[in-house]
Order: structure tokens, then C-alpha cells, then sequence
């Protein structure tokens, strides 16, 4: 059985550019490996394919008739250094299940063989687990580990908290884990302290922090990881960091240790992230006299 | 004519509480609250004293249907010049194809399409990209197929609901299209907790889509009625006519058996509404009632007794010469009653029913059985409301054991313990419930037999009823071991 793991966090946190680098400095070690991307946008294997967008599964499905009239060779695309690429793909936005589009696509690819002759397969999740189908990777025989994408910002560490109950929930039941938080840095005050604190909260590991470089985005225009656009930048070389640490953490995984809402509160509070009503209602008052002042 | 009877009410508290002692605590209490005797009420007048409308018992096996199968089985089902589209996967439709009964006059497939099973036959593309282009789709080709159709209603099954299409502007696109109404109606089957709110969901949905809504050319006269929630089931709402038209009225709308579109856009031209099934339809008469101003009146068509007393009553809201009209029509159609009594009654006198059905016969059949000289010793509502129980206790003796949402278990341990020479109820008890030992006839469909209204119905209702009571089956259940 491959090893499988999957990418949460907070929607535009970078999770399908952070997994793609990594992604593309694993198959360097040489590791075989499936992508299987879990969101309707179906951006989770650009980077790798260095095309606009794949077909999906599930549209090909719509064109075809039903998922039972495909072949994997019509969904599966091999990428850099022979990734092989999915995407479930989904509805446009307003219409149908998204979230049924994600279980029908991960149950056909698994019974039609994608599994086999890989060592990872890799799920890129949509931003927000509305629903029982977006939490289908973290189910009984999928994902052994997660890696929460997050940074410093207060979004971002509620959905790494949110993400974690939802693992609590399956880690009973099935195998999976919370593999560590991938902090992507995003510049705020005292970040890394953060994402390290937050880290020890959930019973995890911040198990790489990646530094903001604008190389990243040039990478991304011309629909490239860094590793493939740049392999010898210092930012590829925090990729290989990560994807050897994330390479060396398989079955370490740790049962997460989601906290309350007002323990996370607490903990932004003291980092100075969220401010208390009394401060807010303080400034928002100086601000209005400033103004009245100006007037 | 009321029946001299009396009902053991000591012997069914106590079945009560042997029923309610099998169920974990907390389950039997909420169960206890819907099982009771009639007794006399603190106003004097007699009571049920059962609680009703509320979800079932997790775990207990519950006779209810869903929000669809009130919505597209009861209300839209039987309008027989509209296509209804069961829309989702092709089970609800499949399994509610022709259930009812509902008798209509017409061509199927030309002009009536009440036995056709129509539906969008959800694939999982449908569930994953939703099922609105289809749905659009579908109605041109129905277009096609069956030109004479005078339009469409939606019935949504659960899985629309939980994706959230938007069926309202498909229909409002394919109105435009076609030129008809067509008439999204959200009775999801997830919604309420019985097939009760399916009826009303489809009473709002007539009231929202349908009257009002286009200019009706109908030259209207002093005795125009309708004859609201008769299914015409096995042919019930036929009898139910003739005998309103031999005294002078005019029927004009007969909602919803054997109906066609234009009946239901004429309704509110309608001098009063005769309704007969409550439960199912007082809501759009309460619509009628404040936006029309036609007043309603409730009525009772199985059995000679509350037949004549009906048409008294339906009488009164004219002149004279609809007064007279009804005592002549009593008169002529009594003979026929007493005839059907004079054969039946010997054989069915003291016999002993129980009666376990959905919203309304529970109470309304009651009298009929009476009029053959049969005891009703227990009966018992799928969805009523507590407004059908505050109907129910002055057709019942004193101690008459009540059920409300029966489980399968409660109406077995009470069928056992009582031993009734008849239970009428569904398909789901039948079969059960004849391996008992106890003759049965389902008071839903008639047991593929009817109509059961008026006087010729209450023909066919003693003939039935003789049938399966004094089946010569019934003597031969003894063990022939034990004979000896």
C-alpha cells in the first residue's frame, strides 16, 4: 500500500503551491507518486503539468455518462518527473454537490488501480471541510497523516483547530493522524512562535516553516514549482527540507489535541493577533476623535 | 341511529401500560402520551387524551410515509390532465407508482397521465452537477410526448433539497416556455416528521402557483360547489357527486380525484367548499375562506347514517328547494340502505373492528360499521393532528382504546390481547395480521375493491366487510391437534 497523506488548511493559504513543491522534491528522492486533487477549482496538479487546468474526473464522467464509462488513462496525466496527476474536479460554484463529486472521484480512481505501483498518494483539500465529502480523505484506509497548512494569521489557526477536531473525529475509527503544520509565512509579528506554540497545543509538530520568497509567484506565472524553475534557488532547498522531513515522519503522526474556542482566543489574545473588546472599542473611539479633529 | 355498545376501558388501560412497559423508560414515556381510552373531558364532552403530530420513537417501527408521499401520492397525483414529475432517483416514483387507486376518466398517455410514473431518474452526474438542466430538459421533452398535457408540478425527492437546485426557476422558465403552469413543489422527504406536511407543502403550493393566477372564464351559478379531498379512490368521489348533484348542486371542482387542472384554477368560483378529508386539505379551504370568502363545510359520506345527516347539513347553506331536494334524495336512496343493512346486519351484528388508517377514516368510517351493527372497540390515527382527535372521541363509545402513530408491536399486542373480529389498516398489517388469525381489509386502498362513499358505496363497503369477517378461511386456522 502506498503511503498517503493530504494537505488541509484554510482557503488561499498556499496549500496547492505549498504541496506541489513539495511534492516535486520527493519524486527527486525517488519516490513514485498520485496526486489526487479534492477541490472543484481543480488547481491541485498545474504546477506539476505545467498546463492551464487538467480535465477532471467527474467532468469527464458528466460527458461520458456516468464514472463507469471512464478509464483511468482518460483522468490520470503524468507530470514532472512522472508524478501522475488527478483531479476530481466538481460543479461550478452554485450548483450540485461538490462534496459527493470528491467521493465519487476518490472511490473510482481507487477501484480502477490508481493506488497501485505508487509509494505516496497526496490529497489537496478545499479550503473549508463544509461537508462529510470533503472529509473523505481523512476516512478509514485514506490519508495516514495530515499536513495543516497555516500561518500567523487568525483565520488561518482557527481552520488548523477546525481541521483537527475533524481528524479527532476520524482518528477512532481509522488510522489518521495529524502529520504537523506547515507554516507558510505570511510576515505577521512573532509568527514562528506562533505556529510553534499552536503546534504544541494541538499535540503536534510545526514541522517546517516556509519563508515568504518571491520567487514562488515567478514560478507560479510560468506554471512551475520553484524546484522545476529555479532547482538550485534557496527557496527549492527549503522545499527538500520539508519533503525529507515530511519523507522521515511517516507512522509519527500524533492524535490531535484540538482546543476550545476561548483557549484559542486566549492564546491570540496574548500573541497580540486578536485585540480585546475594550482595546478595539478604545481605538475605534481615538479614531473617531482623530477624524472629528480632522474635520 | 347510534349503536347501543359498550367498550371494556379498564381492560385497555391495561393493554396501554403492558404495551408501554416493553419500551426503555424514556421511550415508553413518550409513547404512553400517545396511547389513551375516551373518556369525559374536563368540559364534559368526551376526549381521546392523546398527544399527536409529534416525530416517531427512534426504533420503534412507525407506519408513517414521508413528506413526498403526502405531497405527490395524496394532493398531486390524482390531477389527471398535469404530468407530474417525481423529481430525483427513480425509487420514490417507482414505489409510489399507481398506490392510490385514484380512478379517473380519460386516455392514458393522451390526456391523463395519473397512471404514468414519471420521473428525472437522478444519476449521480445529476446529484454531483445538479439536476436543473435536466429538469429543463425533460419538460420539452414531455412537450413532445404528450402535447395535450395542461402542465406540470415538480415533486422534489430528498437528494434536490440537499443540493439545493433551484426547481422554482426552471419552472418559471418553462412556464414561459410552454406556455402552462408548471409548479415547483419542495416536499422533500427529510422535511417534517410524516407525510402530513407533504399535504400541506402541496395545498400552499396550489395557493402560491396555481389559484389566482390566470383570468378564468366561468359563468358562475347560485349552487356551484367543490367537492374538496376526494380522491376518488376505487371510484369514491363518483357516488359522492351524483348524490350532490341529484339535489340540485353543481359540482365544479372535484379536488383532486378525478380531476383535471382547470378545475383547481375554477375552484375559487365556487359558492362553498365540501370538504371531506380534513386533514388534507383545510388548508387551502382556510386559504378560500379569507382570500375568497367561500365559506367551508365538513362532511361524512361512508355509512347511511352520516350520509343523510351530511346532506342535511350540506342543505342548510341553501334554500328551500335544495332542502327539499336532499330529504328526497335521503328518501330515495334509504330503501337501498336498508335493503343492504336487512342482508348484512345478521351477519356482521356485534362484530368487533379495529381500525388503524391515516388522517381521517379512523373516525369517519366509525358510523358505517355501526350502521351493520358492528362495534368500533379501537382505532387510531398514522398523522393526525389534534384537531382530527378533537373530532374523533364523539364517534366512539366510552373506553375505546385510541393509538396514535402506532408501532407495529403496540398494534399487534393490542390486536392479540383483543381478538377483534375485524381490523381494517394498510398493506404493511394485513398480512400479519391475517397469520393471527384475524380478518383484515386495508381501509387505504379498499383492498383493491370501492368506492366505499355514498349509498352505492356503502353497498360495496357491507358486501366487503361480510367477506372478509365471515370467510369460511376462518374455521379452518384451528390446529387439528388441538381438537382433539
Amino acid at each position: 500500500m502506498p503511503r498517503q497523506i493530504a494537505f488541509y488548511g484554510k482557503g488561499g493559504i498556499g496549500k496547492s503551491t505549498t504541496s506541489q513543491n513539495t511534492l516535486a522534491a520527493l519524486v527527486e528522492m525517488d519516490q513514485k507518486i498520485l496526486i489526487v486533487g479534492c477541490d472543484p477549482k481543480a488547481d491541485s496538479t498545474r504546477l506539476i503539468l505545467n498546463t492551464k487546468l487538467q480535465d477532471t474526473v467527474l467532468h469527464l464522467a458528466a460527458a461520458a455518462g456516468s464514472v463507469e464509462d471512464l478509464e483511468l488513462e482518460d483522468v490520470m496525466k503524468v507530470g514532472y518527473k512522472g508524478i501522475k496527476c488527478t483531479e476530481a474536479g466538481g460543479p461550478e460554484p452554485g450548483v450540485g454537490c461538490a462534496g459527493r463529486g470528491v467521493i465519487t472521484a476518490i472511490n473510482f480512481l481507487e477501484e480502477n488501480g490508481a493506488y497501485e505501483d505508487v509509494d505516496y498518494v497526496s490529497y489537496d483539500v478545499l479550503g473549508d471541510v463544509v461537508c462529510g465529502g470533503f472529509a473523505m480523505p481523512i476516512r478509514e484506509n485514506k490519508a495516514q497523516e495530515i499536513y495543516i497548512v497555516m500561518s500567523g494569521e487568525m483565520m488561518a489557526l482557527y481552520a488548523a483547530n477546525n481541521i483537527s477536531k475533524g481528524i479527532l473525529k476520524y482518528a477512532g475509527s481509522g488510522g489518521v493522524r495529524l502529520g504537523g503544520l506547515i507554516c507558510n509565512e505570511r510576515q505577521t509579528d512573532r509568527e514562528l512562535d506562533l505556529a510553534e506554540t499552536l503546534a504544541k497545543k494541538l499535540n503536534t509538530q510545526m514541522i517546517h516553516f516556509v519563508p515568504r520568497d518571491n520567487i514562488v509567484q515567478h514560478a507560479e506565472l510560468r506554471r512551475q514549482t520553484v524546484i522545476q524553475y529555479k532547482p538550485e534557488s534557496k527557496q527549492a532547498e527549503e522545499y527538500r527540507t520539508l519533503a525529507r522531513k515530511i519523507h522521515a515522519n511517516g507512522g509519527k503522526g500524533t492524535i490531535p489535541t484540538p482546543i476550545s474556542m476561548e483557549e484559542l482566543e486566549d492564546m491570540l489574545l496574548e500573541f497580540g493577533i486578536m485585540k480585546t473588546e475594550e482595546q478595539q472599542l478604545a481605538e475605534l473611539e481615538a479614531k473617531e476623535k482623530n477624524l472629528c479633529v480632522a474635520s | 341511529m347510534s349503536l347501543d355498545y359498550t367498550v371494556d376501558g379498564q381492560f385497555n388501560e391495561g393493554l396501554i401500560k403492558e404495551v408501554v412497559e416493553v419500551h426503555p423508560e424514556k421511550a415508553g414515556k413518550k409513547r404512553a402520551r400517545h396511547l389513551g381510552t375516551v373518556k369525559e373531558g374536563s368540559d364534559g364532552n368526551p376526549t381521546c387524551g392523546v398527544k399527536s403530530n409529534i416525530k416517531s420513537v427512534p426504533g420503534v417501527m412507525t407506519q408513517r410515509g414521508c413528506a413526498y408521499a403526502g405531497a405527490k401520492g395524496v394532493v398531486w397525483g390524482p390531477i389527471k390532465d398535469m404530468v407530474h414529475i417525481s423529481h430525483g432517483p427513480v425509487g420514490c416514483g417507482h414505489y409510489s407508482w399507481s398506490q392510490r387507486r385514484n380512478y379517473f376518466t380519460g386516455t392514458v398517455g393522451i390526456d391523463s397521465f395519473v397512471t404514468m410514473q414519471i420521473t428525472s431518474d437522478f444519476q449521480e452526474r445529476d446529484i454531483v452537477f445538479g439536476g436543473d438542466k435536466n429538469l429543463d430538459k425533460m419538460v420539452d421533452e414531455l412537450e413532445t410526448l404528450f402535447p395535450l398535457a395542461r402542465g406540470y408540478s415538480i415533486l422534489s425527492e430528498c437528494p434536490v433539497g440537499l443540493i439545493g437546485d433551484d426547481i422554482e426557476a426552471v419552472a418559471k422558465k418553462k412556464a414561459n416556455d410552454t406556455g402552462k403552469l408548471v409548479v415547483p413543489c419542495r416536499c422533500e422527504g427529510f422535511r417534517g416528521i410524516s407525510q402530513s406536511l407533504g399535504h400541506h407543502i402541496a395545498n400552499d403550493c396550489i395557493r402560491d402557483w396555481i389559484l389566482g393566477k390566470r383570468e378564468q372564464e366561468w359563468e358562475t351559478g347560485p349552487y356551484d360547489v367543490n367537492l374538496i379531498a376526494d380522491y376518488n379512490i376505487g371510484g369514491d368521489a363518483w357516488p359522492s357527486r351524483k348524490l350532490l348533484e341529484e339535489m340540485g348542486l353543481r359540482v365544479i371542482g372535484s379536488w383532486t380525484g378525478d380531476s383535471t387542472l382547470a378545475e383547481i384554477e375554477r375552484a375559487p368560483k365556487a359558492k362553498v367548499n365540501l370538504i371531506h378529508c380534513y386533514r388534507s386539505m383545510n388548508y387551502i379551504c382556510r386559504h378560500m375562506e379569507e382570500t375568497y370568502g367561500i365559506p367551508w363545510i365538513e362532511y361524512n359520506f361512508f355509512g347511511p347514517t352520516q350520509i343523510a345527516k351530511s346532506l342535511r347539513k350540506i342543505a342548510e347553506f341553501f334554500d328551500d328547494t335544495i332542502k327539499e331536494n336532499a330529504e328526497k334524495v335521503i328518501a330515495k336512496y334509504q330503501p337501498l340502505a336498508d335493503a343492504v343493512i336487512e342482508k348484512y346486519k345478521p351477519r356482521l351484528d356485534g362484530k368487533r373492528v379495529m381500525l388503524f388508517v391515516g388522517g381521517l377514516r379512523p373516525r369517519h368510517t366509525a358510523t358505517a360499521y355501526e350502521d351493520l351493527g358492528m362495534q368500533v372497540v379501537g382505532t387510531g390515527y398514522e398523522f393526525a393532528h389534534n384537531d382530527d382527535y378533537q373530532r374523533t372521541a364523539h364517534y366512539l363509545k366510552e373506553g375505546t382504546l385510541v393509538y396514535d402513530d402506532a408501532s407495529e408491536f403496540e398494534l399487534e399486542h393490542f390486536i392479540e390481547k383483543i381478538r377483534p373480529d375485524l381490523v381494517g389498516s394498510g398493506i404493511k398489517e394485513k398480512y400479519g395480521t391475517q397469520k393471527m388469525g384475524v380478518p383484515f381489509r386495508q381501509m387505504h386502498s379498499w383492498d383493491y375493491s370501492g368506492p366505499y362513499h355514498g349509498y352505492d358505496g356503502f353497498a360495496v363497503f357491507a358486501r366487503d366487510m361480510d367477506r372478509a369477517i365471515n370467510a369460511p378461511v376462518w374455521n379452518k386456522i384451528k390446529a387439528p391437534w388441538k381438537a382433539a
